[in-house]
């Protein structure tokens, strides 16, 4: 599904990636783990589009794509999704009709009929009841006013809505209590499915006990040091990162 | 006090933001009768007698013609233009069609009818969707209004401004001036000169108008001022909505609008008044637009009344307005809603002024504008208490928003407060529409212009829901077109 081949990656003339490999393929779920600046979220953000790196080497094919000549919303409506990890606020757009008008250019680009407002918020409500979330949010302004858990939760439920092939979550689980994590992550199993792929960018092995990653990686100096199953993981909660570093200088 | 807002941080996306076509820069070709440019005693008896208007009529143009000579054009507004040479600009043109005025629409000349379908202001009156009454102002003459004996059942006057004047001469010299006196400002005095034609609304005591009112301005000949001038009246408990709406061909010479509005709210009154301005803006490079000098004030007359003015103003090369009210009844209410587009080289110096007369006086100041290219876009305002108005009380909210790194937006908030027991409130922000927001938004599906569309509505949102419907999703689209293409 996806395949990043000996990335490099810049931003303001300094390395981030520095040759990053990674293959994903549908049905798995992968985490990121790595060091403070290991270039997690930038991974995260250029698989998005984010404008603003200076791809140096490398491909990204996505489905059989060049992913990087694609702009955001082409990525978006051909499935991807990135749960951000500080969802910005837009005052005076309402929720509800950001998700719609992101529904439906979606649908548009899948040549399928547009859901008009009534289908569309049934179809949201329900969802959001997974997500334990006061319906009142779905009539403020986009993020606006909404606590921390808040957005985080509302990020996950645009994916419930939204549906993607490829789910990027970038530290999805910062700033979460326990009871607000067991939901997200309920939420983002509920996506797991033979179709679909999900990789999650976290610094803690906390979100791994409520979703089980097939593939645990490490991300550190621009590329990825160590792979493993879900055992790496809880050895890094134990070790830290140090002893990876170490190795991969041997 | 200034606050003065330029930006500097970086924009890719944002950066694109300027590039979008003026959709009714058509030019009607019709045969007009067009007096040679030019301004004297002359001119004016010229127009008067055009019009065969009353004497009084004559005697109050040709009295604000001399005092206008004595005044000087106004230099304190955040606006640059080149001198406007008062001498080479023609004071009348009317599409010549029959000798006398078209008395229904079959006599209307069929190309007129054309260019306001075009527009999108289409005339018939079966065709109208919402039963909005329009008047229609080609270049200097009303060419048609529409409904206009439903209305007279009702006992609305909606007409002409120079029907009214024959027609209902008593209550035009009644009211005429009484809000802006011929002497009252430069561009103003102009106008009363030689304003040619208008809207003119009459709702007597405790009629609520059946319908929304319209006007729909077009200047089309080359040359030509557009001095119109429009009075609104309405008596004890009457109820009004009046919308207008201004568009202008692309032409490379700057075009004058000077424009003046006058409203009378008497006790327990209630004028809306509603704007939609889209006067050519000039093109990329800053050449050509009207020069959009408009003096528009209500006066609460009466206790209890309440005036509001809606304005979403995208066109004109050059902005120059201030939609005020005098709130002199006690527990009047004054209203100003406005969202002003400054893109390209567009310059707009727009605000209201609030003067509390009257005690337990309240007014709401809400003002959106949004900077893009070149654009330089001020919010001017007065709130002025004085010493009577006990209990006085207002609430400024001033928003601006960039697109851009060479616009700017400006702030210059003035408050007099002569009275103690007055509370007067101003809240001011400057934003720049974020990359973040636009990456939020694409990496959803939704493409950059609708996300630009989306964002700059939700910033207008508490202005746009004042329109009336059809008018808030009008001026919405109008928004959309006139920053589209301004993002990659």
């Amino acid at each position: 599904m996806l395949s990043i081949k000996n990335l490099h990656a810049r931003v303001a003339g300094k390395d981030i990636l520095k040759g990053l490999d990674l293959e994903v393929q549908a049905g798995e779920t992968h985490a990121i783990m790595g060091p403070n600046g290991s270039g997690k979220s930038t991974l995260a953000h250029i698989l998005a589009g984010r404008e603003g790196y200076e791809i140096t080497h490398g491909s990204v094919t996505y489905l059989g794509m060049e992913l990087l000549t694609m702009a955001p919303e082409e990525r978006a409506r051909e499935g991807m999704f990135l749960a951000f990890q500080y969802p910005v606020e837009i005052p005076g757009v309402n929720n509800v009709y950001l998700l719609k008008a992101a529904y439906n250019a979606i649908r548009k680009h899948r040549g399928e009929e547009q859901l008009d407002a009534v289908d569309f918020l049934a179809l949201v409500k329900a969802k959001m009841q997974l997500m334990e979330m006061d319906a009142s949010l779905l009539s403020r302004a986009v993020n606006e006013g909404f606590s921390g858990g808040e957005k985080k939760r509302n990020e996950i439920l645009q994916m419930l809505v939204l549906e993607p092939k490829l789910a990027l979550l970038d530290e999805t689980d910062s700033g979460l209590d326990i009871d607000a994590l067991k939901v997200v992550a309920s939420g983002i199993n509920r996506l797991r499915s033979p179709e679909r792929a999900v990789v999650m960018v976290t610094h803690y092995q906390r979100l791994l006990d409520y979703i089980e990653p097939d593939f645990v990686h490490v991300l550190a100096g621009g590329r990825i040091l160590k792979s493993g199953d879900k055992s790496l993981a809880v050895e890094l909660e134990r070790r830290g990162y140090d002893w990876v570093l170490a190795e991969a200088a041997a | 006090m200034n606050e003065t807002a330029s930006m500097s941080t970086q924009t890719s996306d944002v950066e694109k933001l300027v590039r979008s076509e003026y959709r009714h820069g058509f030019v009607t070709d019709i045969e007009a009768d067009t007096v040679a440019p030019g301004l004297n005693e002359d001119v004016i008896r010229l127009i008067s007698g055009k019009k065969h208007e009353p004497q009084f009529m004559l005697d109050w143009r040709l009295r604000a013609y001399r005092h206008w000579l004595t005044m000087r054009e106004p230099q304190w507004a955040h606006v640059r233009h080149a001198p406007i040479d008062y001498q080479a600009i023609s004071y009348y043109s009317a599409p010549k069609s029959k000798r006398n005025a078209p008395k229904s629409l079959d006599e209307v000349d069929p190309k007129l009818l054309e260019t306001y379908e075009k527009l999108g202001v289409p005339l018939h009156e079966r065709a109208r969707l919402a039963g909005v009454a329009v008047d229609a102002v080609f270049d200097s003459v009303s060419v048609a209004t529409t409904f206009r004996e439903k209305l007279a059942k009702a006992g609305v006057i909606f007409c002409s401004f120079s029907e009214a004047v024959k027609s209902h001469a008593q209550l035009v010299e009644q009211y005429l001036g009484s809000v802006v006196p011929y002497s009252d400002n430069f561009f103003a005095t102009l106008n009363s000169a030689v304003f040619t034609d208008g809207s003119f609304v009459f709702v007597p005591k405790g009629v609520r108008c059946p319908m929304e009112l319209s006007t729909y301005f077009r200047i089309n000949a080359a040359n030509t001022g557009q001095f119109e001038r429009t009075l609104i009246i309405a008596e004890e408990g009457a109820h009004v909505s009046y919308l207008e709406g201004c568009t202008a061909p692309m032409r490379d010479e700057n075009q004058l609008h000077a424009a003046v509005v006058e409203l009378v709210a008497l006790e327990g009154a209630q004028i809306k008044y509603s704007t939609v301005q889209n006067w050519y803006p000039g093109d990329e490079n800053g050449v050509g637009g009207i020069y959009n000098f408009v003096t528009k004030r209500g006066d609460c007359r009466g206790n209890d009344s309440k005036i509001s003015w809606t304005q979403v103003e995208t066109g004109s090369a050059i902005t120059w307005k201030y939609p005020s009210v005098l709130l002199r009844g006690d527990n009047s209410i004054g209203e100003f809603y406005s969202v002003a587009v400054a893109n390209h080289h567009q310059q707009a110096d727009t605000g209201t002024k609030m003067v509390h007369i009257g005690r337990n006086t309240r007014s709401t100041i809400v003002s959106k504008g949004i900077s893009a290219g070149h654009g330089q876009n001020s919010y001017r305002g007065l709130v002025k208490v004085l010493a009577g108005a006990e209990h006085a009380r207002n609430y400024t909210q001033c928003d601006s928003l960039l697109m851009s790194d060479r616009c700017g937006a400006h702030t210059f908030p003035y408050m007099e407060v002569k009275n103690p027991t007055a509370k007067v409130e101003h809240e001011a922000t400057t934003s720049k529409i974020s990359e973040d927001q636009l990456f939020y938004c694409r990496s959803r599906g939704i493409s950059t212009e609708d996300a630009v569309n989306m964002i700059v509505s939700g910033f207008c949102k508490d202005v746009f829901k004042e329109l009336p419907m059809e008018f808030a999703v009008e001026a919405q689209r109008l928004l959309a077109v006139t920053l589209e293409g301004t993002v990659g």
